[in-house]
């Protein structure tokens, strides 16, 4: 597990963590290997957090384990300075929104929304849920039930429900995975700008490395139980750690080479590096960090034209390249062209190690 | 499935008509009976003070065992599914096996295990007082009936979205709390469900309350038949008795409307965690053992030791009931069969308001109490069609129409399997439509006849009212001997034939199962 320094420009870092998790391990079965394995992460107040990994990797068990519908092997969970690891579900304040949203179908909305304020006075509850309601844009739908809304407008209801307590931090289980393409975008808009405006703080649970990008302000790379990488968003696409994150968060190459001080040998030439290395070494350049030259020894294989840009599919001595060039580009399959890096590589491992 | 505007195949249409009318009409005569005499000897009949007793007393007696059902299998539900109780599914068999009871049988197992006579009495030295009355009555029904509200609870809890559950806790309910706020509501739909078949139970119940002398609609509705046969009055008893039915089914979909409690989004396949009993435990087992002894090990008890005292000179005419009562069984559900196949088929290939309806009047022959139904019949037929009176043709007929509504389940399910493209396949092939289904359809739904054929054939065995009232002179069955010799005290000479019963029973409620888990 690799941890990033915190970033000193957001201002929401430098605030001691709202939520801390510490080495928090799960196993389901002795005899199988952890299912979360000594995570460790933490979230400043109102900061949105991403916890992003392909399916069974074990992020929606770490969501349960904070929420505490699991409980852990080992571990701890902090809410402003408070140790909940061994808490019942109820008395720990977090709030959660399920994948399926788990409304109560035999409440309105309004009374799904009320369900967590029983402490309040009748008169304030209402005020409450009025402000959560109109907070999500959801004042007319007030007597409907569950049923009766669309998948966005059920999603904002689960938003509301979860924050209407007032929690320091909410929980969000894959949240628009169940919304169509059409719609997730937009969704996702209206809920980030809602977590922000309220100032809570959100850890998102998610398989979908745009939406991760997208919504975070934070994200850590998830891979068989462990972080990965921890990091901005920024950071951690330009600045890859492992092969598996480089290739997760969005399309890269990996070109192995030789490295000595701020350069490396490879396949394409010399090569700069993001940061000095020696010996053998495992390097990422992303697509658009590589430009295509005509006259060279590569071929160009096939040429796929998505409008705002052109991807290039070039081999060069066995091995294939991506590359993303503007939409002039004149090259054709079958054309001879020159592969250069236009940014310095990223190392992300030994090279004959994983690639 | 299309929902399509095709016109429906006459030979369908023909049959599903003429199943419906077999319904509607007696029940319309019986109507038309009803009000046959002059203003003042109605309003005499009607305002009656008996009607009013014995309509407190169907009502106190419904709502008390509604009341004693729920109690008993609410928790029973919980315990089979949401505890770390051990051996769930062997308690879930267990609890589900007093179905296998009439509750005639149930009656005369409980009347021959206790009083100075009694197996209790005789084996343990326990002089249990003999039930008797509305608690008599009450006991029998609700040990015999909580299942099907214990089935249907299950079934509640096992579908409900455990998530659910955890959202109310995230939002800070302890579980009890999120038991009574998140879980219990959301039963509603399962309360209603069985707690409709248990009250269509005690309504169309009349072996239990005549065996216990509860006086109830049912109860004198026969008085009426057997002894002074005012048929005015028993029409206008029978007429009480289909309202309050009425009643009961409209209260339910009145209940019901509103309550759609089908998952929202997408639901996860995750089972809940079962909670640890802890020291409950030993409480848990008590309950457990209520059902189980006063249903099954008393039962049975009592069925055996009388079993072994029986006049052996009289084997006769246990064969001879056991041949009548297949005699009129079998052919019963060969009709029920036909009458209900072309209702199932019109249901699932051509859906539609009208099909439905059709749909609904085999479940109204099905819902209606069978005493007054039989009395339906026997005006009908003794006015329309005189030669048919005090045969076995009336008789079969009747299970036919009663329990039309069982042979429709299986078959319906045969044919959602049965893809309309195959069918339409054979068309495009050259055959007729009729052809088309036979070659086509039929072959994939022989499963589904046979299991009709056979839960018709086993219900139309245990069924005691219709076969009083309709039976031909001389004709006994063995659900008809068993009340015979229960209401002596003979129980020695109804042992045999109350576990003949018992076994056909078993084999229907098995039956019923394995339907249930094939859908």
């Amino acid at each position: 597990m690799i941890e990033t320094a915190p970033n000193p420009q957001t201002p929401a870092q430098a605030l001691e963590p709202v939520l801390r998790v510490e080495g928090l391990t799960k196993r389901f079965h002795p005899s199988i290997p952890a299912v979360v394995d000594h995570v460790s992460f933490g979230v400043a107040p109102g900061e949105i957090f991403a916890l992003l990994g392909p399916s069974g990797c074990g992020k929606t068990t770490t969501l349960r384990l904070i929420a505490g519908f699991e409980r852990p092997d080992g571990g701890q969970v902090w809410l402003g300075g408070e140790n909940l690891t061994h808490r019942p579900p109820e008395k720990r304040g977090i709030g959660f929104v399920f994948q399926d949203y788990a409304l109560f179908p035999h409440l309105s909305v309004f009374e799904n929304v009320a369900f967590g304020l029983r402490n309040l006075s009748p008169a304030r509850r209402r005020e409450r849920v009025e402000e959560v309601l109109s907070l999500v844009g959801l004042t007319v739908f007030r007597d409907r039930r569950p049923h009766e809304l669309s998948g966005g407008q059920q999603q904002r209801v689960a938003l509301a429900r979860a924050i209407a307590p007032g929690p320091k931090v909410v929980l969000l289980d894959e949240p628009f995975s169940s919304l169509d393409a059409g719609l997730r975008q937009a969704t996702r808009d209206e809920v980030r700008e809602l977590l922000k405006r309220s100032g809570i703080g959100a850890v998102l649970v998610t398989h979908d490395q745009e939406e991760a990008l997208s919504f975070a302000e934070r994200l850590a790379v998830m891979r068989a139980g462990s972080l990965e990488q921890v990091g901005t968003p920024e950071e951690v696409y330009a600045r890859p750690r492992t092969p598996f994150v480089a290739q997760f968060l969005g399309r890269t190459n990996l070109i192995p080479g030789e490295a000595h001080g701020i350069e490396a040998e490879t396949p394409l030439g010399s090569v700069r590096l993001a940061e000095g290395a020696l010996g053998p070494v495992l390097l990422s350049l992303r697509p658009e960090a590589l430009a295509l030259e005509p006259g060279g020894e590569g071929v160009v294989m096939s040429r796929e034209f998505k409008g705002h840009d052109l991807t290039y599919r070039v081999r060069l001595a066995g091995r294939d390249y991506v590359v993303q060039a503007d939409p002039h580009c004149p090259c054709r399959p079958g054309d001879k062209v020159r592969l250069e890096a236009r940014d310095p590589a990223v190392v992300v491992g030994r090279s004959g190690g994983e690639a | 499935m299309r929902a399509s505007r095709r016109p429906i195949p006459w030979h369908f249409l023909i049959p599903a008509l003429i199943a419906g009318a077999g319904v509607l009409l007696p029940l319309a005569y019986l109507g038309v009976r009803a009000l046959e005499a002059d203003p003042r000897t109605l309003a005499e009949l009607v305002l009656r003070e008996r009607n009013l007793r014995l309509l407190l007393n169907t009502v106190a007696l419904l709502v008390g065992v509604l009341l004693g059902t729920a109690l008993l299998a609410l928790p029973l539900a919980w315990l089979t599914t949401r505890s770390d109780l051990r051996g769930k599914r062997f308690w879930t068999v267990l609890l589900t096996l007093p179905l296998a009871v009439p509750g005639f049988v149930g009656a005369y197992a409980l009347l021959g295990a206790t009083g100075p006579s009694g197996m209790l009495e005789a084996v343990l030295g326990i002089d249990w007082p003999r039930p008797w009355g509305y608690w008599g009555a009450w006991g029998v029904l609700v040990l015999f009936t909580y299942p099907y509200l214990f089935l249907n609870l299950r079934a509640g809890l096992l579908g409900l979205d455990p998530s659910l559950e955890e959202a109310a806790q995230s939002l800070g309910y302890r579980r009890m709390e999120v038991f009574l706020k998140v879980v219990l509501p959301q039963l509603r739909p399962a309360f209603y469900a069985g707690g409709l078949l248990v009250g269509l139970h005690v309504l169309g119940d009349f072996g239990v309350v005549s065996l216990m002398r509860y006086e109830t609609f049912s109860y004198a509705i026969y008085l009426q038949y057997s002894a002074s046969f005012d048929r005015v009055y028993a029409a206008w008893l029978s007429l009480m008795l289909i309202g309050l039915t009425g009643g009961l089914l409209w209260l339910e979909s009145r209940l019901l409307s509103g309550l759609s409690f089908s998952r929202v989004g997408l639901g996860s396949a995750r089972l809940a965690r079962p909670v640890p009993l802890g020291p409950w435990r030993w409480l848990s087992y008590p309950l457990l053992l209520v059902p189980v002894v006063g249903a099954l090990l008393i039962p049975l008890a009592t069925m055996l030791y009388w079993a072994l005292r029986f006049p052996y000179e009289n084997r006769v005419s246990v064969t001879e009931a056991l041949a009548n009562s297949a005699q009129a069984a079998a052919p019963a559900a060969l009709v029920a069969v036909l009458l209900a196949l072309p209702l199932a088929y019109l249901g699932v290939r051509f859906p539609s308001p009208f099909s439905r309806l059709l749909e609904r009047t085999a479940y109204l022959g099905y819902a209606t109490p069978p005493l007054a139904f039989a009395l339906a019949l026997i005006f009908f037929s003794l006015r329309g069609v005189p030669f048919l009176y005090q045969t076995l043709a009336l008789l079969v007929l009747a299970y036919a129409l009663h329990f039309m509504a069982e042979a429709i389940g299986p078959m319906r399910s045969a044919l959602y399997q049965a893809p309309p493209r195959l069918e339409e396949a054979a068309r495009n092939l050259g055959f007729g439509p009729l052809q088309a289904f036979l070659k086509a359809t039929f072959p994939l739904l022989w499963r589904g006849v046979l299991a009709s054929l056979a839960l018709v054939f086993l219900s139309s065995v245990k069924e005691l009212p219709l076969t009083f009232l309709l039976a031909p002179v001389g004709y006994s069955t063995l659900a008809t001997q068993i009340w015979a010799y229960t209401s002596e005290a003979m129980y020695a000479e109804a042992a045999p034939y109350a576990l003949l019963i018992v076994l056909f029973s078993a084999c229907f409620v098995g039956l019923l199962i394995s339907q249930e888990r094939r859908r």
